[in-house]
């Protein structure tokens, strides 16, 4: 809750100009509220397919690259420059490349978000179980923990805190690229933001873009909650 | 307890087996340490018992059952493991770590719990304190404990601990080696112990193995490897001192002078001084009605006395040997005193004996065929 409370307070500051300037921006944003509402429920869906469904696939492809060995580990590396690269191809070339195989509307651009979001949670995942000492694999194989108990009761547990970081990133990217999505005909917050720079309408464009801000340090925030929520206290540095 | 028979471990493409033909057999309640330069293969020794190395030839035998026979997660659930990197898993707390192995055996909760609390009393921590901690907020020492803990979670016959405490420092490791002994007079685990300190191993011992290039090369009791070991190496390995370290595995009630005599408080100074005539000795204790010495007195001293002795006529005792101290501890007092001998007493402080340098020294000469 402080960390919310601080992080509005530093938002304030950022948007005070903005307010400044007339004091019935408000009241004018305030007439695209259904506009507001209905494009963050739009926009955070996508966020929300999207972030799940790369938390899905790349968690486990991150404890299977932890794993390969031998011929996999050749396999490994050659997955881990793919996700390189895709991470390297801006977001926005990402939506119109998504566009051109899957046509326009939500789901080309879920899964352009997809993509974006995959990489850093892969890697995350992939440096959390890396980082587990061997002291502690040794010790539970030594007491008789089956590799799939090790896994779930011991390395996962002490990764966690590594994978949520990566799970941080990887929805802050998302959050932030949402927005574009409107190019491609995902709809979302962008269609205000957009629409509101092709006018030159300035209450327009803080329509779009305050919610968007406020969704971004929100769904860090929650995050941020689930993760000293879910990881233990023995291995958060902060606790 | 444990036994090897012929156990060898070769790596594919050494020239070198890492452990060649070691046979050996350790008895219930015993401890073993496995001692040695690094690279000898007493690690892997080890660790071929609960198999997380698999030997290439031979057999091990728990409690006279083939291991090989054994399920090997079953087999590891019954070995308690302790290991120098302690390997205390930080996600969870103090408690969830001991109940590891009692849970994977599916024991029920309260007995569990019961078992943690009882565990931690046991290695001298407090568990309405300790229980609730996790591993990041406990010292070195406090960790290892709980990792001994953990390992006696299940009451296993048999522990193996790969120098497990290596990694604390001196002075704690001292306290909590001693601790652990304390506890195996408890518990009385057959414990197989790796180390390549030959202090640790004459202090915890019943029997040493000591490894070189993968071979046994001595096993035996500390003071035999200490009084007769088997080859230039061992000597050299156990160190040019090692009369001294014998001095280590005897305790002062076994090293004490045959002379019994003491004058007490309120006894005619002649009295004494015929005690002391008798007995060839040159100072003599002087006990109060609890039998504990006040002071001594030399032959001279007693001729000045006139009548009964007080405690005022007396020297004050500077020093005592209690009568579980090992020897080398009472020689550094001696050295430290300037004595050539002192008063030994139990552990309610009452007058034993005498226990003289020179008797020591006459203990300690070994056979002279084997000075090395």
């Amino acid at each position: 809750m402080k960390t919310l409370l601080s992080r509005c307070a530093v938002f304030a500051v950022f948007a005070a100009p903005a307010f400044a300037h007339a004091d019935n921006l408000l009241a004018s944003i305030g007439q695209y509220r259904n506009d507001i509402v209905y494009q963050s429920i739009q926009q955070m869906t996508m966020v929300a397919i999207a972030g799940i469904l790369a938390i899905l696939v790349a968690v486990p492809l991150g404890i299977y690259l932890s794993r390969a060995t031998g011929k996999q580990a050749r396999f490994a590396q050659a997955v881990l420059q793919t996700l390189n690269m895709g991470q390297a191809v801006p977001k926005l070339a990402l939506l119109a490349l998504a566009m051109s195989v899957l046509g326009i509307g939500r789901w080309p651009s879920i899964f352009a978000l997809w993509v974006a979001t995959l990489l850093p949670i892969v890697l995350n995942t992939l440096e959390g179980l890396r980082a587990v000492p061997r002291s502690l694999i040794e010790a539970a194989t030594g007491m008789g923990m089956t590799p799939a108990q090790i896994l779930l009761r011991v390395e996962l547990p002490n990764a966690l805190y590594v994978i949520f970081a990566g799970v941080r990133t990887a929805l802050a990217i998302t959050v932030g690229t949402a927005p574009l999505a409107f190019l491609v005909g995902g709809g979302g917050l962008g269609e205000l933001i957009f629409t509101g720079i092709d006018m030159n309408d300035f209450s327009m464009l803080l329509a779009g873009a305050i919610p968007t801000a406020l969704l971004a340090i929100l769904t860090d925030v929650l995050v941020g909650q689930m993760q000293s929520l879910l990881v233990s206290r023995g291995v958060n540095p902060q606790r | 307890m444990i036994k090897l028979s012929n156990i060898t471990k070769r790596y594919e493409g050494a020239s070198a087996p890492v452990v060649d033909g070691v046979d050996m057999e350790v008895g219930a309640g015993e401890i073993c340490v496995l001692l040695g330069p690094s690279g000898c293969g007493k690690t892997t020794t080890l660790k071929m018992i609960n198999r997380l190395i698999q030997p290439t030839s031979g057999k091990i035998f728990i409690d006279g059952r083939d291991t090989d026979e054994f399920d090997v997660v079953e087999l590891r659930r019954q070995i308690g493991y302790v290991i120098q990197q302690i390997g205390l898993f930080p996600n969870m707390t103090v408690e969830e770590n001991i109940c590891v192995v009692p849970r994977l055996l599916g024991w029920d909760k309260a007995k569990t719990k019961r078992r943690a609390a009882e565990l931690l009393e046991i290695v001298a921590l407090d568990p309405s304190i300790y229980l609730s901690r996790y591993p990041k907020d406990l010292s070195g020492g406090q960790q290892q404990r709980v990792g001994v803990a953990r390992a006696l979670a299940t009451d296993p016959p048999v522990m193996l601990m790969d120098e497990p405490f290596g990694a604390i420092d001196p002075i704690n490791r001292e306290l909590i080696q001693d601790e652990f002994l304390r506890i195996q007079q408890q518990v009385k685990k057959t414990i197989m112990f790796v180390s390549h300190d030959i202090d640790e191993a004459v202090k915890m011992a019943d029997r040493i193995a000591i490894f070189r290039g993968g071979r046994l090369e001595q096993f035996d009791t500390p003071d035999t490897i200490l009084a007769r070991p088997a080859s230039q190496f061992i000597a050299g390995f156990v160190g040019t001192d090692r009369a001294l370290k014998r001095l280590r595995l005897v305790r002062t009630k076994d090293a004490l002078s045959a002379c019994l005599c003491a004058a007490r408080i309120g006894e005619s100074s002649e009295r004494a001084q015929v005690l002391l005539e008798q007995h060839g000795v040159e100072q003599i204790v002087l006990l109060d009605a609890a039998d504990k010495p006040q002071g001594y007195l030399s032959a001279a001293e007693l001729r000045a006395i006139e009548g009964t002795l007080m405690a005022a006529h007396a020297s004050p005792v500077q020093g005592v040997a209690r009568q579980s101290d090992d020897l080398r501890s009472v020689i550094s007092s001696m050295f430290a005193l300037g004595q050539s001998w002192l008063p030994a007493v139990d552990d309610d402080g009452r007058f034993i004996g005498y226990v003289h340098q020179a008797h020591i020294v006459d203990m300690m000469r070994l056979p002279t065929e084997t000075r090395v």
